[in-house]
């Protein structure tokens, strides 16, 4: 993936997405707003989820062990995933086990994660999205652009030529004539996935949430086919990174509230499913539950940083972000797009290429990700702590070990200038000459700087420089030994 | 602990996991207990105080919001009522659980087919119609919550045929409130809270009812006890 930079320079480019993501971040975020506004406890709810998804990470070994207990318990059996890799050949053995060539997906973002869908096609299983959305994405051999409406970046014409074309490849063709009305086009992914859905033996799900103390996994949709996936089926296999487990039953009150309205703006989504263990006759009869690391205890371990952690991927931050709504969300590289990709993806991964290098820049620092967070995570905060780790280096956990990183190398000019800075400002005699130079030859002034300062006129303009420095023109005007001082005129 | 999946790599990965969020942890006092940690719970049980009428008004007026259809009888006029609605949609085959009281489709010229593990899905596609109970709804987010329950049946019966209708009693089965919901469920219960029909906005967040699940949801409001019906 190239650096964000490049790849938003690309988008910002291009009118089309630049239309379709504005006209859907500006409608969701005035939604929101009312259905917040509908509640007069917003910010305690809001406080009560920080403070809740902070004492599970402070204790979250504790109530992990807890959560195996109670899933084992209610007849599901837990598996433990350190990384990617395993996490998917966890769920392709569990696939094989049951002799099955396709499953049904629900959509999820840890999925997209690990790559899954990669690693069951490699072992010859077909899986395929159910999500209207993640649908108009695998059939568009396309990625997912938005956390919530991974199709964001697609207009129904687009939508209703990617069905046509596609769908047939996949099993039941779209509709003879199919037009680009909205339900026209529900109903083709109805007709297409129903075949799949009533067939299918084994799904593969995610999860909103998993309850430690009763060992109940919460699935928040708004289609059915997450219902679809999880009632269905003979086989449930549900991948879950370990930061959504929350300690107690009555926890889910204050998530139940704050996701729905944060999310899709509604007061309750159409469709939550909660399911503890198996439940004889009715639903699967086996319940796998894949518990992933990959990257997030290095996060845990970051004590600025382990905030990413309260994420309950409710995308309010995407919808309010003035750099998400005109870079769009595949120029974050990664499956979490927006602020909270930017804080998220370089945690998860490390700061291992130009891409997570540059994500924590992929932001104006605004602070309006911070106000509409429902878990109150300081996104600008960890964004400028990560700036920090990118150009000084320092202190990180990669894979479980303690190690320390070097700045990234691009920065080494901007760690010289900063230097310079620093001493020039320490010693006013400089700054004075400094800034009088600077003064008179203003007209040579190049537009964009050469060398390494290129990349940072590459997207500004060099701001102008007045014919005098303010120190002159105070010696001039009012400094001068025959100037009254305004001090002795009051007086 | 042996509930990992038995192999032992997976042990492994099981204290690696583990291990590394102790170690991540270093900076959470060893003496610290999860509750020392603390949650302040401020937040409001229910978001006004309504007399039990008001509760249903709002329950109706949310429900219905969301594009589910809300209708009020009273025990006696149940049974038409839903002979009414089933006949009016040209219902055939209406799938009930087994549970549900006989009496609430005596008035209707339907064939019932009953809830059963040895229903396919197949068999539940080519059914029109489910008539279920619910174990609460609740009025300030306009959901109902079915708790698999005698008169509910099977989570796919209500997700699978096209038209729910769904039968609330206004009496003991109104709450206000998600954590007033909570507090009355039972985890180890398969749940499903249902509000308004199937929906989709994934298409220029244009919203679209009917996209897996049924595309009309009725919801029936009980004044009174129906269930020696």
């Amino acid at each position: 993936m190239p650096a964000f930079p490049r790849a938003a320079a690309v988008s910002t480019r291009d009118g089309g997405l630049r239309a379709n993501l504005r006209h859907a971040t500006h409608t969701i975020r005035a939604k929101r707003a009312a259905a917040v506004a509908e509640l007069d406890d917003w910010e305690r709810l809001r406080a009560a989820g920080a403070a809740i998804k902070d004492r599970t990470l402070r204790h979250l070994d504790h109530y992990l062990v807890r959560l195996e207990e109670n899933v084992t318990r209610a007849g599901g059996t837990v598996h433990w995933a350190a990384d990617a890799a395993e996490a998917n050949r966890i769920v392709t053995d569990l696939v094989r086990a049951t002799g099955e060539r396709e499953v049904v997906k629900v959509k999820s973002m840890v999925t997209q994660e690990i790559g899954l869908n990669a690693a069951l096609a490699e072992a010859g299983i077909r899986a395929y999205e159910t999500d209207l959305a993640e649908l108009i994405v695998q059939l568009g051999d396309d990625l997912p652009s938005h956390i919530l409406v991974p199709a964001i970046h697609r207009n129904r014409g687009e939508i209703r030529d990617i069905f046509r074309d596609r769908m047939a490849q996949w099993g039941r063709p779209a509709p003879e004539g199919l037009t680009d009305r909205p339900a026209d086009l529900a109903e083709a992914a109805r007709l297409h996935l129903r075949e799949k859905f009533l067939r299918s033996k084994v799904a593969i799900s995610g999860a909103n949430f998993m309850v430690a103390e009763t060992g109940t996994l919460v699935v928040v949709e708004s289609e059915g086919n997450g219902r679809m996936c999880l009632t269905l089926p003979e086989t449930l296999i549900s991948v879950v990174g370990i930061e959504k487990t929350v300690p107690t039953w009555q926890d889910l009150e204050v998530f139940l509230q704050l996701l729905p309205r944060s999310s899709t703006a509604e007061r309750m989504n159409p469709y939550t499913s909660m399911w503890t263990g198996t439940t004889a006759e009715d639903g699967p009869r086996a319940f796998h539950l894949v518990l992933l690391d990959n990257g997030r205890t290095d996060t845990l371990a970051d004590r600025v940083g382990r905030q990413a952690l309260r994420c309950i991927r409710c995308s309010a931050c995407l919808n309010v972000c003035p750099v998400y709504e005109r870079a769009g969300g595949h120029a974050y590289g990664s499956p979490y797009p927006g602020p909270i990709g930017a804080i998220l993806t370089p945690q998860l991964r490390g700061l291992i290429s130009p891409l997570e290098e540059s994500l924590p820049y992929a932001s104006s620092l605004c602070g309006a990700c911070y106000d509409a967070c429902p878990v109150a995570i300081d996104i600008p905060e960890v964004l400028v702590h990560l700036r920090e780790r990118v150009v000084e280096g320092g202190e990180v956990t990669v894979r479980g070990t303690r190690t320390v990183i070097k700045p990234a190398r691009k920065h080494a000019a901007e760690r010289a200038l900063m230097r310079t800075a620093g001493w020039v400002l320490d010693h006013p005699a400089a700054l004075r000459h400094g800034q009088r130079l600077a003064a008179r030859t203003r007209r040579f002034h190049p537009r964009r700087l050469p060398g390494p300062g290129r990349t940072w006129t590459d997207s500004r303009e060099l701001p102008e420089m007045p014919a005098e420095s303010f120190r002159d023109w105070w010696a001039r005007t009012r400094g001068g030994p025959t100037a009254t001082r305004p001090r002795e005129q009051a007086s | 602990m042996s509930a990992g999946s038995g192999r032992a790599d997976g042990d492994a990965s099981r204290e690696r996991v583990l291990g590394r969020i102790r170690r991540a942890l270093a900076d959470v006092p060893r003496y610290e207990r999860p509750r020392d940690h603390p949650v302040v719970r401020d937040y409001l049980r229910t978001h006004a105080e309504r007399t039990p009428a008001e509760s249903v008004a709002l329950l109706a007026e949310n429900l219905a919001d969301y594009r589910a259809v809300v209708h009020r009888t009273d025990p006696a006029g149940l049974p038409p009522l839903l002979g009414r609605l089933l006949a009016s949609r040209g219902a055939r085959r209406v799938v009930v659980p087994a549970g549900l009281p006989r009496g609430w489709l005596a008035g209707a010229r339907v064939d019932l087919v009953p809830d059963a593990a040895a229903l396919t899905p197949r068999e539940l596609d080519s059914a029109d119609s489910v008539v279920t109970g619910c174990a609460l709804a609740i009025a300030e987010t306009g959901t109902v919550v079915l708790d698999s329950g005698p008169d509910q049946g099977r989570r796919r019966i209500s997700l699978v045929p096209d038209h729910h209708l769904c039968v609330v009693r206004i009496a003991d089965q109104v709450v206000d409130s998600v954590p007033q919901a909570l507090e009355r469920l039972a985890p180890e219960r398969p749940l499903t809270w249902i509000s308004g029909p199937s929906a989709t906005s994934d298409i220029e967040l244009d919203r679209v009812e009917g996209v897996h699940g049924p595309r009309t949801l009725e919801v029936i409001l009980v004044d009174g006890d129906p269930r020696s019906l």
